[in-house]
């Protein structure tokens, strides 16, 4: 629970930053009293429009919204606000987010994502998440050899949050390092191995294979790999993570989707369209740079976060 | 989601043609596909709704051009909308003198700012200069040691100081600067031209980092700064690229990994909230992979339609006249010859890569990815074509019909190509001939009909290669009842 009230903390600090720079300023919107015209609509929808929802889903809540105006059953802003929210709460029914542990043995936690997604950083928040707050016996393995200072970069994470690595050389065979890793896990005893993976685009479809061969080798040596398999998502990223997630989706059963970098101004709001359509839930959001910035994923959070602070300090008081 | 945008404004004016004018109606309800259109290729909605305000301005009470359908009409008032949108285009880095010409980097984290600083170099190196890349990004674990990765792949000197490098959680002050700094001394020293200058990836509201590069941008003057943008970016682009224009007043906008199959309405955004013009697009990871933007293909990708209109005016504007004109005497009078064909062949590659111009055809961009099509495939075959026709003689070149089994077996064997490809070969000179003959009586109407069923994927009708080879599902050129309506005409 503690690392949950930080979590409001955190993101209302992020959010803090992001009132002076938004173009949409949220308080306007939302002004008690303010009551509902066609003008409202418009502003809203591109208030949802903006959080990269996306046309389908914005087209679909702005609907609800005028249909119950027209039929006079709301009448302000924040009567409006609440069928908002509770449109964007049915596309998110309550699901299970915990990490699916392995009933014994090492977990293993693939981890994917387009180039620049924030993978690495991920890692490391996830591996300090486990450590720290779970008290488990992490593994990283630095199966990204493409990227030039990849292994290096995991290295230095794994050292600064004091978890084993398993790495090879750049250019190694990521599968391969994959093996080593996944054998060192059972050796050493590690509750959780967590292999990164280099950054891929879904068009190139070479890459996504080398992908499914890390996870065929998970499999193979130990038994249920990968317990999770998460994309790691741009917060800034548009409506091309529907294909990310679709991509990645079919090529290694993703389980669920890390929301990174929502200390910005983007709020990834095409996340809601990716449960909508594919069913895969966040379980995680990155909220900074350091690795304690992560939190899990919470819906309700989330979409006060996305209309603004006001709703916080009173998910707080709460 | 890539259905064509002409397709769905093809419903929206079904039965308007013959008449001279679109009504104000049809065009609202057209602008809402633009709208959606647009939307979901990323473009930020206050953009959007200027965009679809002007267009639709435009488009009131145009008259509809008599051989044109209101359809096509508005996507080409849409398109040159967009085209313009995203020029004026310039692609120069400015040089300075006396050297070294120093380029600023900046960006969002993950952007691709290394990989791209690793990039400009290889392409600057291309033009003939001298660059020396800084790595003053201290944050990033490894950050230094990846551009140091990418110098030694690309072969240019990298500028580092292992000293300076940020302890884990803090922003030594200063110490960019002096990275910067001092690889610009040693640039002068070392006499390299250029210095590019990798900075730290930072979120546009973190104040601290901002401040470092403000410090960086006023301290050093760097001549040139360009902002680097994912092409996958949603709406938050236009804060983003605000925020660092209005800090660091950048010159250019470079775009990463176009490679993926977004369609980048985040660049638009970031154009026209910056004011600045887009230099690069970054594709693929590899060192050479940046390319001088061109307005054209992104504005038909953002629309995610095939650009038949871009393809005509190119084509106009590249096809040599007089050749073309040509052409056209000696398809009216029925002779055409294989020198003629290749001579057209020719033409049509001047377009640019056969990808490309496929990819330009709506619909044949799927197609392309359906056959499985590897980049360069196109390209491969016509360069056998080439090899088979020059393999031959004036004599069969001229009279195709000379040739025979025991000829084609020569000329197979000159060429280095099977028999069978040969024969494959005179097939579709045989068919585009026909088709000459058949098009050559041709009004533009007519052509327009021809270009619907170059559109339904039939490439062998251009006169291009690959209808029968690419294994198209038609191989045909053209349906044999349309061809008799043609023939009556």
């Amino acid at each position: 629970m503690s690392l949950f009230a930080k979590s409001f903390d955190r993101l209302k600090g992020a959010l803090r930053k992001t009132r002076d720079i938004l173009f949409t300023d949220v308080r306007t919107l939302f002004v008690p009293g303010r009551q509902i015209n066609e003008q409202f609509l418009s502003e809203l929808e591109e208030r949802l429009l903006q959080a990269d929802m996306g046309v389908g889903n914005t087209d679909r809540i702005i609907a609800e919204v005028r249909e119950r105006w027209r039929l006079g059953k709301i009448r302000n802003a924040d009567e409006a606000r609440s069928v908002v929210r509770e449109q964007m709460l049915s596309n998110w029914p309550p699901e299970a987010r915990d990490l699916n542990f392995a009933p014994a043995g090492p977990t293993v936690i693939l981890v994917a994502g387009v180039n620049g997604a924030g993978k690495t950083t991920s890692i490391a928040k996830l591996a300090w998440l486990l450590k720290e707050q779970m008290g488990k016996k992490v593994m990283l393995c630095a199966s990204d050899t493409f990227r030039a200072g990849a292994v290096h970069q995991l290295s230095i994470w794994a050292e600064r949050i004091g978890v084993e690595i398993v790495k090879h050389k750049q250019n190694a065979d990521p599968a391969a390092v994959a093996y080593d890793a996944c054998e060192a896990a059972k050796a050493r005893g590690a509750d959780v191995l967590i292999v990164d993976t280099a950054g891929r685009l879904p068009t190139q479809e070479r890459l996504i294979r080398e992908l499914v061969k890390i996870r065929d080798v998970c499999a193979r040596r130990i038994e249920g790999a990968p317990h999770e398999a998460l994309l790691v998502l741009d917060a800034t990223t548009g409506q091309n993570a529907i294909q990310q997630a679709k991509v990645f989706g079919s090529a290694v059963a993703v389980t669920g989707i890390m929301l990174a970098k929502l200390d910005g101004t983007a709020k990834g709001g095409v996340v809601l369209a990716i449960r909508d359509q594919l069913k895969i839930p966040v379980k995680f959001m990155g909220l900074g740079e350091t690795p304690e910035d992560i939190a899990p994923f919470d819906p309700q959070l989330y979409i006060k976060a996305l209309f603004g602070e006001a709703d916080l300090t009173e998910a707080m008081a709460r | 989601m890539l259905e064509s945008l002409q397709t769905k404004f093809g419903d929206v004016f079904r039965g308007l043609s013959g008449r001279g004018r679109i009504s104000e109606e049809n065009i609202r309800e057209a602008m809402r596909d633009v709208r959606t259109a647009l939307l979901e290729a990323d473009v930020n909605v206050k953009v959007v709704k200027d965009f679809t305000d002007k267009v639709q301005e435009k488009a009131i009470g145009q008259e509809v051009i008599r051989s044109l359908k209101p359809a096509e009409l508005m996507v080409k008032i849409v398109y040159d909308e967009l085209v313009e949108l995203m020029g004026p285009v310039d692609t120069q880095i400015y040089y300075v003198q006396p050297p070294p010409t120093v380029i600023m980097m900046c960006g969002l984290q993950g952007s691709g700012k290394t990989t791209t600083c690793g990039k400009l170099a290889k392409f600057l190196v291309g033009k003939g200069h001298h660059p020396l890349l800084a790595a003053a990004d201290l944050q990033r674990p490894a950050a230094v040691e990846q551009l140091r990765t990418l110098g030694e792949q690309v072969g240019v000197p990298v500028y580092t100081d292992d000293t300076k490098v940020a302890p884990h959680g803090q922003v030594q002050k200063g110490a960019a600067v002096a990275v910067c700094r001092a690889a610009i001394a040693q640039a002068k020293q070392t006499g390299r031209d250029v210095v590019i200058l990798d900075t730290a990836g930072r979120l546009h509201i973190d104040d601290e980092l901002m401040g470092e590069l403000r410090e960086i941008n006023t301290q050093l003057k760097p001549h040139q700064v360009f902002l680097v943008l994912d092409a996958m970016s949603g709406q938050d682009a236009v804060n983003s690229a605000k925020a660092f224009n209005e800090l660091l007043e950048v010159d250019g906008l470079i775009l990463t990994k176009f490679d993926s199959d977004t369609r980048g309405g985040a660049l638009l955004s970031a154009k026209l909230v910056t004011g600045k013009p887009v230099k690069f697009i970054g594709i693929s990871e590899k060192p050479e992979g940046l390319e001088e933007f061109r307005p054209e293909g992104m504005a038909q990708r953002i629309l995610g339609m095939g650009d038949i209109v871009g393809l005509v005016t190119e084509a106009m504007t590249k096809f040599d006249q007089d050749e073309s004109a040509r052409l056209q005497a000696k398809m009216e009078k029925g002779e055409f010859t294989l020198e003629d064909f290749m001579s057209q062949m020719g033409q049509v590659k001047k377009l640019g890569p056969m990808g490309k111009v496929m990819g330009m055809i709506p619909g044949m961009s799927q197609l392309t990815q359906q056959m499985n099509m590897q980049e360069g495939d196109v390209e491969k075959q016509m360069g056998r074509m080439r090899a088979i026709y020059d393999s031959m003689n004036r004599k069969e070149r001229s009279k195709p019909d000379l040739l025979d089994g025991a000829r084609r077996r020569r000329i197979a064997r000159g060429a280095g190509v099977q028999h069978s490809e040969v024969s494959q070969f005179i097939k579709q000179f045989e068919m585009s001939r026909d088709m000459m003959r058949a098009v050559g009586g041709m009004g533009m109407m007519g052509k327009l009909k021809l270009m619907k069923h170059l559109m339904k994927g039939d490439l062998a009708g251009l006169g291009m290669p690959g209808g029968p080879m690419l294994k198209t599902k038609k191989s045909g050129y053209m349906e044999k009842k349309d061809r008799n309506k043609k023939k009556r005409r």
